[in-house]
């Protein structure tokens, strides 16, 4: 089912009464989620990320603005009738019951036609345990399961009563690197078998952009750039998405356009066709740059890290507004790590310019 | 385990809280005990260089007394009748108080007043509120000036007014009482501990709760009493501890009678029997406590055995 935000906007009023501190947790949020997707909603903490999703969950009301499931508004129903499934950042597993009581749970609240017999419950219980494979683990306590099994189990849990959305709010935060790697292509692969329309909640970009079909990145209860994870990070509209995303992140600089050419420092760098002349913030991909005895970009070499495939160079520019700057460069590239510096040429694509003052990206004329 | 270099340092730390101890609580169960197995014992004539049989007597004696039996019904029925009602009372007062917000530290203080009170003014308050003071009630030329403010509220809803504690009252009426009084003094304690563990309880259960389409009613069965049947517990054994050493309650009401005017100790308790003896037969006494010690022991082993059983995780 598509999930349609029209506006959606929520103000919590400020604590202090004699301060009229109002918190603008999300504001004028619309987009239409397509059927049957993953989207991400990714964003520093206290971006309104969570708050949207619990607007779409029912338990809390936005302050105005409209939520539809497919068809129908739902910004009035509360969170019983809107039949969302929703996994909690630390799952709120019922923890006298067992792993099974827990699945049943939502299943035995069903009433009037939609209410199932007893083995119908089992039988669909017991499907939604083989898809996140805790099968064997049925009659177990919460307090007995490992983390990652806990999730597997809160997942269970919002699946089985076949929700039409399902949400998640900060998924793999409570699970460790390795078990977070498997379980983000696991909510995948769940995701792609059962059809659900499905809205995550993260932090973390990588784990928004290795999965989602889509991604929804805000800051500030802003939304700043909907697409698909390959298009932001490749066409950034703005530096704190350009930032935001990618690992290692954006190297960034101070720079200016001059006669359609871009100066970082005192090096000219590149022709940037159809940009008039103003100061600009430089952002340069870690992946655009190329070590060339003819480049440009003069920087002061620190150091070599061998990642294998990939050699991450460290060095540092009197522009850079990071203390360093990294590059990843194919190992094939050999460099003298003994000399002082080392030059640099830039792909033209991988190089974003923005606006000094509103850090707005500026675009200019690739050839 | 930390090894300290001078062990005795220890206990010279311990040594004042240990010899008190020994003074006024240890040797008092020993000697309990002692006095307990020493057949007519008494004090006095201790003094004066008695010797006794070492035996089961009294023992026997207070199962023989006449008076025995009834402190012992007296002190059961009340314990069965008020724990359940008190904890269920106190558990819907602790859900409304944590479902309201405005007003909610007020209420709570009210709440736990009775708990800061004496025990004997509340009593003195209750008897007043269903005492009936009058002249010669019951007799043919009663004069009752006013019936208790709980009789005036019963005859303006058209009933009859009940005697309820003076002469000639009955005994269900008196138990009635004593009842609504237990329970009204068991109320704080109880809500504190549950509203406690109420509060402690993750509201991510209750939001998981709504967003499943759980009913209030499940949701109370479901996850409220069952997240809180840890307090529960504590609250029920407590509560039947304290209920076997009722006293002070019927004091309160009836005066150190123990019961109305013209039946006296007919409300007698467990340890009301242990505080007449006390006076002069020490060994009755002893034996009576010890016999109450070890149906507080059974009870709370049951209690803790079912508890271990509902209260699972």
């Amino acid at each position: 089912m598509k999930v349609v935000l029209q506006n959606l906007t929520k103000v919590f009023p400020g604590r202090n009464k004699k301060v009229n501190e109002e918190v603008v947790a999300v504001n004028d949020f619309t987009f239409t989620i397509p059927d049957g997707k993953l989207i991400g909603l990714l964003g520093p903490s206290g971006c309104g990320k969570s708050t949207t999703l619990y607007m779409i969950s029912g338990l809390q009301k936005p302050t105005s603005g409209k939520i539809f499931f497919g068809d129908d508004d739902v910004t009035e129903l509360s969170a019983e009738s809107r039949g969302v499934g929703l996994v909690f950042q630390n799952y709120a597993l019922y923890p006298h019951m067992t792993v099974r009581q827990n699945i049943l749970f939502p299943l035995q609240n069903l009433r009037g036609k939609d209410k199932l017999n007893k083995n119908e419950m089992l039988e669909r219980a017991q499907k939604a345990a083989a898809l996140v494979q805790i099968d064997n683990l049925m009659d177990r306590k919460p307090s007995e399961l490992s983390g990652g099994q806990q999730q597997r189990v809160a997942i269970a849990r919002a699946l089985v009563k076949m929700p039409s959305v399902l949400l998640l709010d900060e998924p793999l935060s409570n699970l460790d690197a390795r078990l977070r790697l498997q379980t983000r292509e696991e909510i995948r692969r769940i995701q792609k078998e059962t059809g659900i329309t499905t809205i995550f909640v993260t932090h973390d970009q990588e784990e928004a952009m290795s999965i989602s079909d889509m991604i929804v990145v805000m800051k500030l209860g802003l939304v700043q750039q909907i697409g698909r994870p390959q298009d932001v990070y490749d066409d950034p509209v703005n530096l704190f998405v350009a930032k935001f995303l990618g690992t290692p992140p954006i190297n960034v600089f101070d720079g200016r356009v001059e006669n359609g050419r871009l100066y970082i420092g005192e090096d000219e760098v590149m022709k940037v066709k159809g940009v008039e002349d103003q100061p600009v913030t430089v952002g340069i991909r870690p992946e655009g740059f190329t070590p060339d005895s003819k480049g440009r970009l003069v920087c002061g070499l620190n150091g070599v890290e061998i990642m294998g495939r990939d050699v991450s160079v460290v060095s540092t520019h009197p522009a850079s507004l990071n203390p360093v700057i990294r590059s990843i460069i194919n190992a094939d590239n050999k460099i003298d790590t003994s000399a002082e510096t080392v030059k640099y040429s830039l792909k033209p694509h991988k190089v974003f310019l923005f606006n000094k003052e509103t850090e707005t990206r500026i675009y200019f004329e690739v050839k | 385990m930390v090894e300290s270099k001078h062990p005795w340092k220890a206990w010279i730390y311990l040594a004042p809280a240990i010899v008190l101890l020994l003074i006024f609580t240890v040797w008092p169960i020993i000697n309990t005990v002692r006095m307990a197995f020493l057949e007519g014992y008494s004090s006095m004539s201790a003094v004066g260089g008695m010797q006794y049989n070492f035996g089961f007597g009294n023992f026997k004696q207070v199962l023989q007394y006449k008076d025995f039996l009834s402190c012992l019904t007296n002190t059961m029925l009340l314990c069965v009748l008020t724990v359940p009602i008190s904890t269920i009372l106190a558990l819907l007062i602790a859900v409304c108080l944590n479902a309201i917000r405005p007003l909610q530290r007020l209420l709570q203080t009210i709440f736990f007043l009775p708990y800061v009170t004496n025990s004997i003014a509340i009593g003195m308050v209750f008897a007043a509120m269903f005492n009936m003071v009058g002249s010669a009630f019951g007799s043919e030329n009663e004069i009752v000036i006013t019936a208790g403010i709980i009789n005036n509220v019963i005859e303006f809803f058209g009933g009859t007014a009940v005697n309820w504690i003076n002469a000639g009252s009955t005994y269900w009426a008196n138990i009635t009482v004593m009842v609504v009084y237990i329970v009204w003094n068991a109320l704080p304690f109880k809500i504190l501990i549950l509203l406690g563990g109420l509060q402690s309880i993750n509201k991510q259960y209750y939001d998981a709760a709504k967003v499943d389409g759980t009913s209030r009613r499940r949701v109370f069965t479901k996850i409220t009493v069952p997240l809180l049947s840890p307090m529960l517990a504590y609250v029920v054994i407590t509560g039947f501890i304290g209920g076997f050493k009722e006293y002070s309650s019927i004091v309160g009401i009836f005066g150190d009678d123990m019961g109305p005017t013209g039946d006296p100790r007919r409300l007698n308790t467990m340890v009301g029997f242990i505080y007449d003896a006390l006076a002069n037969k020490q060994g009755r006494a002893s034996a009576a406590a010890l016999i109450l010690f070890g149906i507080i022991f059974v009870v709370t082993m049951i209690n803790l055995y079912v508890s271990k059983k509902k209260t699972h995780y």
